[in-house]
């Protein structure tokens, strides 16, 4: 069936199986292949994307579902040859990542995090990316790396496509 | 100032942080356009003999290509995989006879498209008539199911000789204890994936996520009897490793063969769910040990007895007791050690390394094993470490099990991390809550650890770099190392970087193409820094050497007078910088280029010493990490940003390990945690930050001065923090939890603990 999304503020139309996960959908057919794929129960959170301003798991919706929605994933971000936006540039300066697998995931958690709390503490960082799971740097440099990235004020609970993210 | 030793951000996190890494599933290489993705049909059944597998229904679904079984397979001998395998218990590349555990491969579905894989594969029907699952070590060590008849064992193979029946006849005391080092999963993020396109040249290359292309391509060349230099591997970004994804899979010489059957390219990434089944476990060792000494609190003989559990095809893990043995008798100075070991195979996952591979499971065993014996004496288990530690040596020093220690100073690494933890008042503020009865006890554990990393001159031991500056001032750096998130671009670059003055944001490193670079060790035990990057290291200064006697002829100076202008990124006349000549100028008329191989003098011993704190709810048995002290002596550090990311995620590993994660089977061998719901991989909210201390002491096998660190962190912990739960409830009258020390263990420790005390009428 023909859905339409807008993806990192671009509109496209495409025609998919009504079974397509977004997260396939994202991958394959856009291309967009930043958002990663690493369980198949909704666990780890890899594949977190925002979706009409909520972080969602794209691995647990429909590509259909996201008709008419604003789709934004971890390249969307920053634009080819500017700043690193004020997330991963945090995640960068606090060595927030290893291996890279969970963190564009991570860093659309952290995104919607901040948004809902623009100035955690510690617990409530580890609280709110409970659902994003890490094997390579303990979470240590993540927790850093969002309360950094908050230091940055609204911008880092922004995305380009949708101005604010609402939580 | 030298960038040497300071925190430098990654050069590969701005690509990693935009448009994301390329791992293996992500590759969109034209020479896997039109490819089949393969999907394994695998058994459900932990032991039984295959009866027929009905191909027919899934062959007719929709965009079925083919349908392979054992029956296929006629020209491939069934797989050895390592040299110490037994040729009577080798690992059909899909069972066709027999099945030995749950997720046996048993056929292949090759598919148009990815989805199409998944409905087949359900279609396929294996009929099996189950044998007798062997799914405990106890039932194994029985043997009356055995997995390999023609083998007339499930011993896999033997380490060391039995302990003499006078080994402890002069110890005062003797403790004995019967430890479970339970069977882990690694889980890396990116799960296995491979990828295999055959050219017209005969040749195949394959891209799969692993820790070493060089391995992985002597493996199937080998596996698959093809000539040398028809195999060529590339290794993509990969998404973590831990130890699980050293050397090839079987699954990926699978593939390439599937490629070349089917004269199309073929491309396979596994679900989470076949991950949790399919990749190698770690750990999965039963232990016994004894530990004697005199009151005063010296230790004079320790024994450790292992059983380790191979799975049901014996892999990397049926080796690792070697290195538990190796060392077994940890940071101390102990007169009499014995060690030996069986691994058995069982009808479970095969098992593997992880983070550690062996010598994890001896320092916990050993750091158990010092707690008991302080609690049987009755002495602070930090004061039983004290005054059993080896003094501080800068010498090598031979232990009885046989290691050479390079370097070391393990009291000071103890000192500093209890004052550090601030050990003192953390006993008082014990006191207090176990004088109050509190509900929630403060649990104080303690580990003390050295590990080898590395590798001997001939087993491991050297790795290859090249190091080419080019004409417009760029420089390309080869490793045969292969990082998976261990920031070896950066790292290799600020070596380069240091010695020749380029910046770092002109160097290139490349590595896990095994066309480009025919010879590498891969990243594993810890090796990279001290073996990868010496090579680096070694190949910069060869590079000046060469760039030395180029420069003497064009400048008409004695190549001796020549010396590294860094601002410059060249060569000067000694006393008159700035004058010289570029590295870039030099290489204006013919490469400048060196291939260099570093031979490590010996394996090198990194060492330190952990504090975890613990708070334990007596009512619920749940215990919470609330403090972790480290120190972790690595010799010089290079790059402390990435040093300390290492040592975290070593840290966390170990944390799950001793509070949370366990692979577990029910009695007929199903696994009950083959997916991230079941599997408790330890989260963001049951870790806290850690607090790590500085410490180097450097090793003179290498001119770096530097020891492994990847793995350090989790040998510390684990012990540390099955410790401090014991320690929490220790004056309950609980002796010892086996990990995971989840609610429910520690609750019913301490109930069984109350009773006892109850029964014989004492006062706990």
């Amino acid at each position: 069936m023909q859905i339409s999304m807008i993806v990192n503020g671009q509109t496209r139309t495409d025609d998919v199986e009504p079974r397509l996960l977004l997260a396939h959908y994202l991958r394959e057919v856009c291309g967009l292949r930043a958002t990663n794929i690493g369980c198949d129960t909704t666990s780890c959170g890899a594949c977190t994307v925002i979706v009409d301003g909520l972080t969602v798991k794209s691995c647990t919706v429909l590509a259909v579902q996201a008709q008419d929605s604003r789709v934004t994933t971890m390249e969307g971000l920053s634009a080819p040859d500017s700043e690193l936006h004020p997330v991963p540039a945090a995640f960068r300066a606090e060595h927030g990542l290893q291996c890279g697998f969970c963190t564009p995931g991570m860093v659309m958690a952290a995104i919607g995090l901040l948004a809902d709390n623009p100035d955690p503490t510690d617990r409530e960082v580890r609280e709110g990316l409970e659902g994003n799971l890490c094997r390579c740097t303990g979470y240590h440099n993540i927790v850093r790396a969002v309360r950094t990235a908050a230091a940055a004020g609204p911008a880092a609970s922004s995305v380009p496509s949708d101005a604010q993210v609402t939580a | 100032m030298s960038i040497l030793g300071t925190r430098v951000v990654r050069t590969e996190d701005p690509l990693f942080l935009t448009q994301g890494a390329t791992y293996t599933d992500d590759l969109t290489d034209e020479r896997l356009s039109g490819a089949l993705h393969a999907t394994f049909v695998r058994s459900q059944v932990a032991h039984g003999r295959v009866l027929t597998v009905d191909t027919a229904e899934a062959a007719r679904a929709s965009g079925v290509v083919a349908v392979i079984t054992a029956a296929d397979l006629v020209d491939l001998e069934p797989l050895r995989g390592y040299s110490f395998v037994a040729k009577t218990m080798v690992r059909p590349w899909l069972a066709g006879e027999t099945v030995r555990f749950v997720g046996d491969p048993v056929a292949v579905v090759l598919t148009e498209q990815r989805y199409q894989g998944e409905d087949a594969a359900e279609l396929v029907a294996v009929d099996i008539e189950p044998y007798p699952a062997v799914v405990r070590l106890a039932d194994s060590v029985r043997e009356a199911t055995l997995l390999f008849p023609d083998a007339g064992t499930n011993v896999a193979k033997t380490f060391g000789d039995p302990r003499p029946k006078d080994f402890f006849d002069d110890c005062e005391v003797v403790v004995s204890q019967a430890i479970v080092n339970q069977r882990v999963a690694p889980v890396p993020l990116e799960t296995r994936a491979a990828a295999a396109y055959w050219g017209t040249d005969g040749r195949v290359t394959i891209w799969c996520s692993n820790q070493g292309a060089q391995q992985v391509r002597d493996q199937i060349t080998e596996w698959l009897h093809l000539d040398d230099g028809l195999v060529h591997v590339i290794t993509p970004d990969v998404g973590g490793g831990f130890g699980a994804k050293i050397g090839a899979d079987p699954e990926f010489a699978l593939i390439a063969w599937l490629a070349r059957h089917q004269g199309r390219p073929v491309r396979w990434a596994e679900s989470r769910s076949e991950n949790l089944v399919g990749m190698v476990h770690g750990r999965g060792q039963d232990q016994t040990v004894s530990i004697g000494g005199r009151r005063d609190g010296t230790v004079q003989a320790y024994s450790i007895e292992i059983v380790q559990d191979s799975g049901a095809y014996p892999w990397l893990g049926t080796a690792l007791p070697s290195l538990t043995i190796l060392m077994a008798p940890g940071v101390y100075a102990i007169d009499e050690v014995h060690g030996s070991a069986r691994s058995l195979v069982t009808n479970t996952t095969p098992t593997g390394a992880y983070r550690g591979a062996g010598r994890p499971e001896a320092t916990a065993a050993i750091e158990r094993a010092m707690d008991l014996f302080a609690a049987e004496i009755g002495m602070d288990p930090a004061e039983v470490r004290r005054r059993n530690l080896l003094p501080a040596f800068t010498e090598p020093h031979k232990t009885p099990t046989g290691a050479t220690y390079d370097s070391g100073n393990y009291l000071a690494a103890l000192e500093e991390v209890l004052a550090a933890a601030g050990y003192d008042d953390l006993r008082r503020e014990q006191a207090l809550r176990r004088d109050r009865g509190d509900v929630y006890q403060l649990g104080v554990g303690i580990s003390t650890y050295v590990e080898i990393t590395g590798g001997e001159p001939d087993e491991g031991g050297e790795e290859h770099a090249q190091v080419e500056v080019h004409a417009d001032g760029q420089a390309t750096i080869l490793t045969g190392a292969s990082p998976h998130g261990q920031g070896h671009a950066t790292g290799f670059a600020m070596l380069a970087s240091a010695q020749l003055g380029i910046p770092l944001d002109k160097i290139t490193v490349q590595h896990g193409d095994t066309d480009r670079i025919p010879e590498g060790g891969g990243t594993m035990g810890s090796r990279s820094l001290q073996q990868g990057g010496a090579a680096v290291h070694q190949a910069a200064g060869e590079l000046i050497d060469l760039a030395r006697q180029r420069a003497a002829r064009i400048l008409e100076a004695n190549p001796d007078d020549l010396i590294v202008d860094l601002p410059l990124a060249g060569l000067s006349v000694r006393g008159t910088p700035g004058t010289g000549i570029s590295f870039a100028d030099l290489a204006a008329d013919e490469p400048l280029l060196v291939d260099s191989t570093f031979r490590a003098a010996a394996a090198t011993y990194p060492f330190g010493a952990h504090v975890a704190v613990v708070e334990v709810d007596t009512e619920s048995g749940k215990a919470e990490v609330v403090r972790l002290v480290s120190v972790d002596d690595a010799g010089t550090i290079l790059n402390p940003l990435l040093a300390e990311g290492q040592r975290h995620g070593g840290i966390a590993q170990g944390v799950g390990q001793a509070l949370l994660e366990e692979i577990l089977y029910d009695d007929a061998g199903n696994p009950l945690t083959s997916t991230l719901a079941d599997y408790p991989f330890v989260s963001a909210t049951e870790l806290p930050s850690f607090e790590l201390i500085a410490m180097e002491t450097v090793t003179g096998m290498n001119p770096l001065g530097a020891k492994g660190i990847g793995e350090a962190g989790t040998i510390g912990s684990t012990p540390a923090v099955q410790n401090a739960v014991i320690d929490a409830v220790a004056h309950l009258g609980v002796r010892h939890i086996d990990m995971p020390t989840t609610p429910m263990r520690v609750w019913r420790a301490i109930n069984e603990a109350r009773s006892a005390a109850e029964a014989t009428g004492t006062e706990s």
